[in-house]
């Protein structure tokens, strides 16, 4: 079970929350400019990277607030959360990819 | 290849089982392929049989990073029907069927094949509704399906509980007596021999890094044994299908969850058919081994890590027990997750990419096992002929573009 760090209300458990999908997908400003293929990749393409994800979650038992995970998909590690509009920790993630490349250790985020 | 047979298994135990020979070689990668599958797994392994078998191309490779048919296909829980609602869907599952019903001769190896009946429960009137609906629209296809009554349930299987003061009451099922179970293993190997004796390398223990292209084609793959070249390359790796399609910048609308299945202790035959329940949600059978194997729904994240979290045990296990009372005294021996790359409309993709020569499979979600025949069927097609079979031309990369999406989701009896 994954122990997330909601931004408001700090650690709980996993069924608390529901998950959003891939993160940082912008919604068309122009909808009625796009072609069949821009539409495609907006609905449907997903980058379902084994390694770092950009993700939403919901609190949803909890301050019903979404934010951002950012979380390696290969190990369940949680590299950390941003909120909504926030820019991903980019250097943290950088670090981790690192470390995870040289070490190669046992998961930590999951309990 | 010799052929297994009453008098193979009787000279064989005379020479106390020391001399059979391997099931397949392990031959040294070539240099040069007419085609690269990636992917050892069932549907990889029957693409390589029926591209050697249907379409006479032999000089084939399969290369697999593990061991065979160590991915989902041994993860699953074996469960075959073809009791699907959309046309598109109900043509590439029965064709699946019907080359289960025949492929122990096929192959000359024993899957296992029992069509024991597989019921999906009703819990409430729109459930009923629901089933009947489908039941017609199934008979419509020319597939089999019958709805039952709780009372015509209980005759199939005694051990369920129909009282109506349950908190989910079974008011209902709807049955399709072909459907059942098969040995996944045995699918993968049997599937794995016969395309061995046809001609095809089967390369274990191989893992694909990198996929070559000159200019919009493929010429072949990087491996951690060093550089394969082929004119075709064939993307089938249930649980990486994102990772592979991306190197070749090929961009897919799947997303990876795990999906976990659990076995009980081993007991004496209880339980003679496939139940199956979407309002509580778990799926249920017994194995030949006594074992009972239970699933249920994937883990609500994207992740490649096979295992997932035990609320998700949880809540299958309550459904297990409110449909059954007496398998609460059962222990559960072993548990594991595989991981299950599921289109938005969960339904696979068999299609040719904007890559010629480079072609992809995957996206089964949670009901691989079923289609691992008709998918290698169509596939192999695909490949040989460089466009789909009439069968899965509904089911290219191309329907997200399109629209024309084949929805299965709430479609399939079990959430899909």
């Amino acid at each position: 079970m994954l122990l997330i760090p909601c931004p408001w209300c700090g650690e709980r458990d996993e069924p608390e929350f529901h998950h959003g999908g891939e993160a940082h997908i912008e919604r068309p400003l122009e909808p009625d400019q796009l072609t069949d293929e821009e539409w495609a990749e907006y609905m449907f393409m997903r980058t379902n990277p084994k390694g770092v994800f950009l993700e939403r979650w919901v609190h949803q038992s909890g301050c019903r607030r979404w934010f951002n995970l950012a979380r390696n998909t290969a190990t369940n590690e949680i590299i950390g959360a941003y909120k909504m509009g926030e820019k991903p920790p980019t250097s943290t993630i950088a670090n981790k990819q690192k470390t995870a490349t040289v070490s190669n250790k046992k998961p930590k985020g999951v309990r | 290849m010799k052929k297994y047979s009453i008098f193979s298994l009787a000279r064989n135990a005379f020479k106390f089982h020391q001399d059979w020979e391997k099931a397949w070689r392990s031959p040294e990668p070539k240099k040069n392929y007419d085609a690269i599958i990636v992917g050892g797994g069932g549907h990889g392994l029957a693409t390589a049989y029926y591209l050697a078998k249907e379409h006479g191309i032999t000089n084939v490779a399969v290369i697999e990073k593990g061991w065979l048919g160590g991915g989902n296909t041994g993860r699953n829980t074996t469960i075959i029907r073809s009791n699907y609602l959309w046309d598109e869907s109900a043509r590439m599952y029965e064709k699946s069927l019907q080359l289960y019903e025949g492929l122990s001769q096929d192959l000359n190896y024993n899957i296992m094949l029992s069509q024991r009946g597989v019921l999906n429960l009703a819990h409430n009137l729109q459930d009923i509704r629901e089933l009947k609906r489908r039941v017609n629209a199934i008979k419509l296809n020319g597939i089999d399906s019958e709805f039952l009554t709780p009372e015509q349930i209980k005759s199939i299987v005694p051990m369920i509980n129909i009282s109506p003061s349950i908190r989910y009451p079974v008011l209902g099922a709807s049955i399709q007596r072909r459907g059942g179970v098969a040995r996944h293993d045995a699918v993968a190997w049997g599937y794995a021999r016969a395309a061995d004796a046809r001609g095809v390398d089967i390369i274990q223990q191989c893992e694909v890094t990198g996929i070559i292209r000159d200019g919009g084609r493929v010429t072949g793959v990087e491996t951690t044994r060093g550089v394969i070249n082929a004119p075709k390359v064939a993307i089938v790796t249930a649980g990486h299908s994102s990772v592979l399609a991306a190197m070749a910048d090929v961009r897919l609308p799947i997303s990876s969850f795990p999906l976990q299945a659990m076995v009980t202790e081993p007991v004496k035959p209880i339980l003679n058919s496939v139940v199956m329940s979407n309002a509580v949600h778990c799926y249920i059978s017994q194995s030949d081994k006594g074992e009972l194997v239970l699933g249920a729904g994937i883990d609500g994240y994207n992740s490649y890590t096979q295992r997932g979290s035990l609320h998700i045990v949880e809540e299958q296990l309550a459904a297990v027990c409110l449909l059954f009372p007496i398998f609460s005294r059962l222990r559960i021996m072993r548990k594991w997750g595989g991981i299950v790359d599921t289109c938005p409309d969960a339904s696979p993709i068999v299609s040719k990419t904007h890559v010629d020569g480079l072609y992809i499979n995957g996206g089964w979600g949670t009901g691989g096992f079923k289609g691992t025949p008709a998918s290698g069927w169509t596939f192999a097609h695909t490949i040989a002929r460089d466009e789909p079979h009439a069968l899965n031309a509904p089911f290219t990369l191309d329907r997200f573009t399109s629209g024309s999406l084949i929805d299965e989701h709430g479609a399939a009896a079990v959430a899909h």
